[in-house]
């Protein structure tokens, strides 16, 4: 569904991204986790139009993607949920969530309310905060009303950029359930950074690790998570001073 | 005339006047909210406007007629304004920018000149001479037109923006650009429609207040500055601290000039705005409301 085809991206003069190549099948969870900038919110930027790639390429449903142009992007069904959630914060809640269906509300209203009405059921819990300005809601909410907003563009591809960050433990595992669900109930393909590896891992099917703009490792999510590198790097399993220096 | 009956008809001058500047202000809040431009050639949009409606009247155009085309010609004409000067320029410094609507407001007084000539014209009240009789004071109708007209906009612009989606997108522009693109709305296509507005309120302005204080080519610089300062009070971003800015300045001219003398009366929006400047230099108004348009 898409494929990646050696991406070189820069910011200014640095080179963040360093010849990616990947590939995601349809309904799949994919997860890419890394280090602190190692180009992950890149990755999904460029992907979204944010950032244009200096070479590479950008497949999508066989065609290739248009760099750098984000509204018609969106167009083509697939969404971004950025990094620190980036909601309408004068805007209510129940106006975040329309809006994010804007680039379709033109065509089918009827349509919208009703994916509107479906997302409030997967989060119940905006339903009852509908009117309150998006801003005043906590961070778990927030989180909920920006995974919402980018259902309402109904996306084929739905890209979160650490959903987790800032969350309880609960509320993260509430989150990936949700993921898995939204992958099973709307058959939407996700691609998902975490810096909560092991919570990521757990629910996506495949998963690549990214190091310094390289891919280092892909294959299986369960593999990844039994390799005794991923172990040491990203979940834990070793004393103090080696995590240290792996960091 | 005694005390009372003076009082009404200055409050009610102040509010005509104060009704204009309010109009022109919410173009300047409206365009700087959503294309981070302060548009220094807003008041000759009113100018502009001013002088397109009586050149229609003029020419036998029905009035309603007249009124309506030239609003529309004047958005046209920020419209064009937008696409042809701001827009290719979008990237340059705030000061670059500003500096650019400066010259499009020579611009527009330039071809004022050339058209109009320098000359002061005169537009007939909207609906004849009639005066009302309030409390001893004489209020045209004309006054309660512009007080009318500029409260039927506030409310249709409070609509759009708190009612309707597409209102709510061009808040959701200004609210957070980079999300309203994520979310496939199109900042720049707003920033056409802001602008043109934005002129279109200016080119009301100026058609109102013809009929009272007469239109030519350098009408809107005045207009302008005193809508400016109004628009600063709210910190440029704050539309009802703007209206609300607007009228308090025309009321204090208008009571300046009754009650003082009318060579106070620039001064006295002056002052203000240094005040507002030196104290507060985000609006005095900025604080109290985060709200913005
Ligand atoms: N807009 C930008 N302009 C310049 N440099 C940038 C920009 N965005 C990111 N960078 C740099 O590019 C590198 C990769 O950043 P990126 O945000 O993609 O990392 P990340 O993997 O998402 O990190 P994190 O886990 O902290 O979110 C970093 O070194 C960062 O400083
Ligand atoms: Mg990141």
């Amino acid at each position: 569904m898409l494929t990646l085809n050696h991406l070189h991206v820069y910011h200014g003069h640095l080179h963040v991204l360093k010849g990616i190549c990947l590939q995601i099948g349809k309904g799949e969870i994919v997860a890419i986790v890394g280090a602190n900038g190692a180009g992950k919110s890149t990755l999904l930027g460029t992907i979204a139009g944010v950032y244009s790639p200096k070479a590479g390429e950008i497949i999508f449903e066989n065609e290739p993607l248009p760099y750098g142009k984000v509204e018609q992007i969106v167009k083509k069904g697939i969404c971004l949920v950025p990094e620190r959630r980036q909601i309408f914060g004068d805007l209510s809640v129940k106006d975040n969530l329309l809006l994010g269906a804007y680039h379709r509300y033109r065509n089918d209203f009827q349509q919208v309310m009703r994916d509107y009405e479906h997302v409030l059921e997967v989060f119940p819990k905006l339903k009852t905060m509908l009117d309150r300005p998006g801003g005043l809601l906590s961070g778990g909410e927030q989180q909920m009303l920006a995974i919402g907003r980018g259902l309402m563009a109904k996306p084929k591809l739905l890209m979160l950029d650490e959903p987790s960050l800032g969350l309880a433990p609960l509320i993260v595992k509430e989150i990936m359930k949700l993921l898995r669900q939204l992958r099973d109930q709307f058959s939407t393909t996700i691609l998902l950074v975490e810096q909560n590896v092991r919570a990521a891992l757990q629910i996506a099917d495949y998963a690549c690790v990214l190091d310094r703009g390289e891919i280092m490792m892909q294959g299986k999510a369960v593999e990844l998570l039994d390799d005794e590198r991923v172990k040491k790097a990203y979940l834990g399993m070793q004393n103090k001073k080696e995590y240290n220096i792996a960091k | 005339m005694d005390g009372w009956s003076q009082f009404v008809q200055l409050l009610f001058s102040g509010l005509t006047v104060g009704s204009i500047y309010a109009l022109v202000a919410l173009g300047f809040v409206i365009t700087y909210s959503v294309t981070g431009i302060l548009n220094l050639a807003q008041g000759d949009f009113a100018m502009l406007g001013a002088l397109l409606c009586i050149t229609f009247v003029n020419s036998g155009i029905p009035f309603v007629i007249a009124i309506l085309l030239s609003v529309v010609a004047v958005m046209a004409v920020g419209g064009l304004f937008e696409r042809l000067a701001i827009h290719p320029a979008r990237n340059s410094s705030i000061a670059t920018l500003i500096i650019i609507t400066i010259g499009a407001a020579f611009v527009f007084r330039g071809i004022a000149i050339f058209i109009w000539g320098t000359q002061p014209y005169a537009l007939r009240p909207f609906t004849g001479n009639h005066s009302l009789n309030v409390v001893g004071a004489v209020i045209q109708t004309q006054n309660l037109w512009a007080i009318a007209l500029s409260l039927v906009s506030f409310i249709a612009l409070y609509i759009f923006f708190n009612k309707t989606y597409i209102g709510k997108a061009v808040t959701a522009c200004v609210v957070n650009p980079f999300a309203a693109r994520l979310m496939g709305i199109e900042p720049r296509k707003m920033s056409l429609g802001a602008v043109a507005v934005s002129a279109g309120l200016g080119a009301l302005a100026g058609i109102v207040i013809a009929p009272v204080s007469g239109a030519s080519y350098d009408m809107g610089v005045m207009i302008g500055l005193k809508a400016f300062i109004a628009a600063v009070i709210g910190g440029l971003t704050n539309a009802p601290a703007a209206i609300a800015g607007a009228f308090i300045i025309g009321i204090l001219e208008a009571f300046t000039e009754g009650y003082l003398s009318s060579g106070y009366k620039d001064a006295i929006s002056f002052g203000l705005l240094l005040l507002v400047l030196f104290f507060m230099p985000n609006g005095i108004f900025a604080k109290m409301s985060g709200k913005r348009v």
